[in-house]
C-alpha cells in the first residue's frame, strides 16, 4: 500500500526510507563506476544527486531499477530488497531516463497508453491516466502526433509524463534538463516542483548546480562512484565553503603560486577559470590577498569537492 | 488509496506480456500496408517464378504438380523469413537504437516478459502472413482440403520458434552488418535443406539426416500433409519437433537477451 496524492509535509520521514543503498559497488570490466556508495533517501523529499559526468549517477539510477545489478552491497527501494524484489519496487516508481528512449514510432497518446499498460493500469483508469498525463505535459493538442515530430523539450515533458502514468510514489529523474534551452528548463523545473508539492519522493541526478539548488531539499555530491558530501544546500555551503568566499584574479602563474601559498597556510581554495577562490573567507584572519568578496554558493562546494569545473 | 496492480516477481505475467504485445500491435497499425505488401508480393513472385519457370522442367514431384509442391513449401520459407528477419532486425533496433527494451525494463516488466511478448507477436504476425502462398497455390489449382485449416496453427508455431531464434541471433551482435554472418551461415542452409523446392529424397543420405534437425523441414512436411493427406503418426512427431524447437529457442533468447540488457 502506498501514500496517495495527498500532500505530505516535506521531509515527513517516518518509517522506511524510499531508497537505501549500502556499500554498493558496480564494476564494468576494470572501470569501477560505483565504489562503495552509501545513500539514504527519506520518503517525501526531493533529493538531488549532484556530480560531474562519470561520477556514477546514471549507474546508480540503473541499479535502482534493477537494470544494473550491484557486484557488492545492498539496495532496497520502497522497502523491497533488490534485485530479487525489483519488480515490486518498479511497480511503485516512475523513471525518466537520461538517454532518450521514447517510442518515436508511436503517437503521444499511444506512448502513454502503452506505458499505462506496462504499469498494469486497466480499463477506465487507463483512459483517465492518459488524459491526466496529457494535461500535465501540456501536450493535449499534440496527442495524435507521432512522438518523433515533437521538439526536444516536448519529448522531455512526454518522458516525464510517461514516468508518472502509473501514479508512482517514487520518481527517478536522470539529468532531466540536460541539453535543453533555458526556457524549456524552466518548464521542466515547474513539473518537478509540482511533484514535490504532491508529496512524491523524487531522486534527481544532475550536473547543473542551479538545478540542485533550486529544486532539491537535500543534496548528495557524488564523485568517483561515492558520496563525498551530503546535506541541505545551505548546510553544504556552510560546512564546505563558509559564509563568504574571495575571488582573486591573476595570470595562471600567479594563481598557481597563490594556490601553493594558500595550501601552505591552510586556506582551502578552488580554481574557477581565470580566478582562484578562497573558501571560508569570512573566517580567514586578514592574510588573504586583495580580491572580490561574495556569498558562497553550492558551485564553490561542488568544485572544491569534485575538482571539476562546471558549465 | 489507489488500487495498485499486483505484480509477481519471478513469474511471467500475462498482463505484462500483453502490454509488450500491444505495443508491437500499435506500431504495426502504422506500418501494416508496407508490411503486408511485402509479405504478400514476395512469396507470390517466388511461387510464380519457381512454379512456372522451374515447372517447365519438372512437371510433377511424387505425383504432385510442381506448382502445388512449391506452393506448399513456400508457406514454410515465408514463415521463416518473416519471423527470423523481424526477430533479428526489430530486436536489434529496439534494443540498441530505439532503446524500447530499456524503457520497458524500468517498468514492472522483466526480460522474460519482453521476449515472450515479442516472440508471440511475431509468431502470430509472420504465421498468418505465411498462409498467403497457400492461398495463391489454391488460386492456381491446388484443391482446398479441411486439413488446411490446421496450417495457420502450424505456421504460427513455426514462426514463434524462428522469431525466438532471430532474437537469439540479435543478442549476439551489436550492428546490423554482423547479422550477415547469420543470414549466410545459418538461414540460407536452413532454407535450402528443408524440402521446399525439391524433395529431400534427392539429397545424399547425410544431408537427409541433417534435415531432421531443421525445424523448417518439419513445417514443410506438415503443410504438405495438410494439403495432400495427413500421416498422423509422423505428423505428431513433426509437431513435437516444432514445439521443442520453439521452447528451446525461446529459453535461449531470454537467457541471452537478459545478458545484453541487464548490466
Amino acid at each position: 500500500m502506498h501514500a496517495s496524492a495527498t500532500p505530505l509535509p516535506r521531509a515527513a520521514t517516518s518509517g522506511v526510507p524510499a531508497i537505501r543503498i549500502s556499500g554498493a559497488v558496480k564494476r564494468f570490466g576494470s572501470l569501477v563506476a560505483v565504489d562503495g556508495l552509501e545513500l539514504e533517501v527519506p520518503s517525501g523529499v526531493c533529493f538531488g544527486l549532484l556530480g560531474p559526468n562519470g561520477a556514477g549517477k546514471s549507474t546508480t539510477m540503473r541499479m535502482l531499477t534493477g537494470q544494473a545489478i550491484a557486484d557488492a552491497g545492498s539496495i532496497s527501494v520502497l522497502g523491497h530488497v533488490l534485485p530479487r524484489q525489483s519488480k515490486l519496487a518498479r511497480a511503485r516508481m516512475g523513471v525518466c531516463p537520461q538517454e532518450g528512449n521514447l517510442d518515436i514510432d508511436l503517437t503521444v497518446r499511444q506512448v502513454l497508453d502503452v506505458f499505462a499498460r506496462l504499469y498494469r493500469v486497466t480499463g477506465e483508469r487507463r483512459r483517465a491516466a492518459v488524459e491526466t498525463a496529457l494535461a500535465l505535459s501540456g501536450l493535449g493538442d499534440r496527442a495524435g502526433d507521432l512522438a518523433m515530430t515533437l521538439s526536444g523539450g516536448m519529448q522531455r515533458r512526454l518522458l516525464i509524463a510517461r514516468a508518472l502514468i502509473g501514479d508512482p510514489e517514487l520518481v527517478l529523474l536522470d539529468e532531466p534538463t540536460v541539453g535543453l534551452d533555458p526556457q524549456v528548463r524552466q518548464q521542466i523545473w515547474s513539473l518537478i516542483l509540482a511533484l514535490r508539492e504532491r508529496g512524491k519522493t523524487v531522486l534527481m541526478s544532475t550536473h547543473y548546480i542551479e538545478e540542485a539548488e533550486r529544486l532539491a531539499d537535500h543534496v548528495a555530491i557524488m564523485s568517483a562512484g561515492r558520496v563525498v558530501a551530503e546535506g541541505t544546500p545551505a548546510e553544504l555551503i556552510r560546512e564546505h565553503a563558509g559564509r563568504e568566499v574571495l575571488d582573486v584574479e591573476g595570470s595562471p602563474g600567479e594563481l598557481a603560486r597563490m594556490r601553493e601559498l594558500a595550501l601552505a597556510a591552510g586556506h582551502a581554495t578552488r580554481a574557477s577559470g581565470p580566478a582562484l577562490t578562497y573558501l571560508h573567507a569570512d573566517r580567514a584572519d586578514g592574510a588573504l590577498p586583495a580580491g572580490r568578496r561574495r556569498s558562497a554558493t553550492l558551485e564553490d562546494v561542488f568544485v572544491a569537492l569534485t575538482g571539476e569545473y562546471v558549465e | 488509496m489507489t488500487a495498485r496492480a499486483i505484480v509477481s516477481p519471478g513469474r511471467i505475467e500475462p498482463s505484462a506480456v500483453a502490454a509488450v504485445w500491444v505495443r508491437s500491435w500499435t506500431v504495426f497499425k502504422h506500418f501494416w500496408h508496407t508490411r503486408t505488401f511485402g509479405a504478400i508480393v514476395e512469396p507470390v513472385v517466388m511461387l510464380l517464378a519457381f512454379g512456372f519457370g522451374f515447372g517447365k522442367l519438372v512437371s510433377h514431384i511424387d505425383g504432385i504438380p510442381y506448382l502445388q509442391f512449391v506452393g506448399t513449401g513456400v508457406v514454410a520459407t515465408s514463415v521463416l523469413f518473416g519471423a527470423v528477419f523481424s526477430g533479428m532486425f526489430d530486436a536489434l533496433y529496439k534494443r540498441r537504437y530505439q532503446r524500447v527494451y530499456d524503457a520497458m525494463l524500468a517498468t514492472p516488466v522483466d526480460v522474460e516478459e519482453i521476449v515472450t511478448g515479442e516472440v508471440l507477436w511475431l509468431g502470430v504476425r509472420s504465421g498468418l502472413y505465411g498462409i498467403v502462398p497457400l492461398l495463391v497455390a489454391c488460386a492456381f489449382g491446388l484443391p482446398p482440403t479441411p486439413a488446411m485449416l490446421l496450417v495457420p496453427a502450424i505456421a504460427v508455431l513455426t514462426a514463434i520458434g524462428f522469431a525466438a531464434l532471430g532474437m537469439l541471433f540479435a543478442s549476439f551482435v551489436s550492428t546490423f552488418d554482423n547479422l550477415s554472418y547469420v543470414i549466410g551461415g545459418v538461414i540460407t542452409p536452413l532454407y535450402l535443406v528443408a524440402g521446399t523446392f525439391f524433395p529431400l529424397t534427392r539429397l545424399p543420405l547425410w544431408l537427409r539426416a541433417a534435415a531432421q534437425f531443421n525445424p523448417l523441414y518439419h513445417c514443410v512436411e506438415l503443410v504438405r500433409h495438410c494439403a495432400f493427406g495427413l500421416h498422423p503418426a509422423a505428423d505428431i512427431v513433426h509437431v513435437g519437433a516444432l514445439a521443442l524447437f520453439a521452447l528451446l529457442a525461446w529459453r535461449l533468447a531470454i537467457w541471452r537477451t537478459r545478458a545484453r540488457l541487464i548490466d
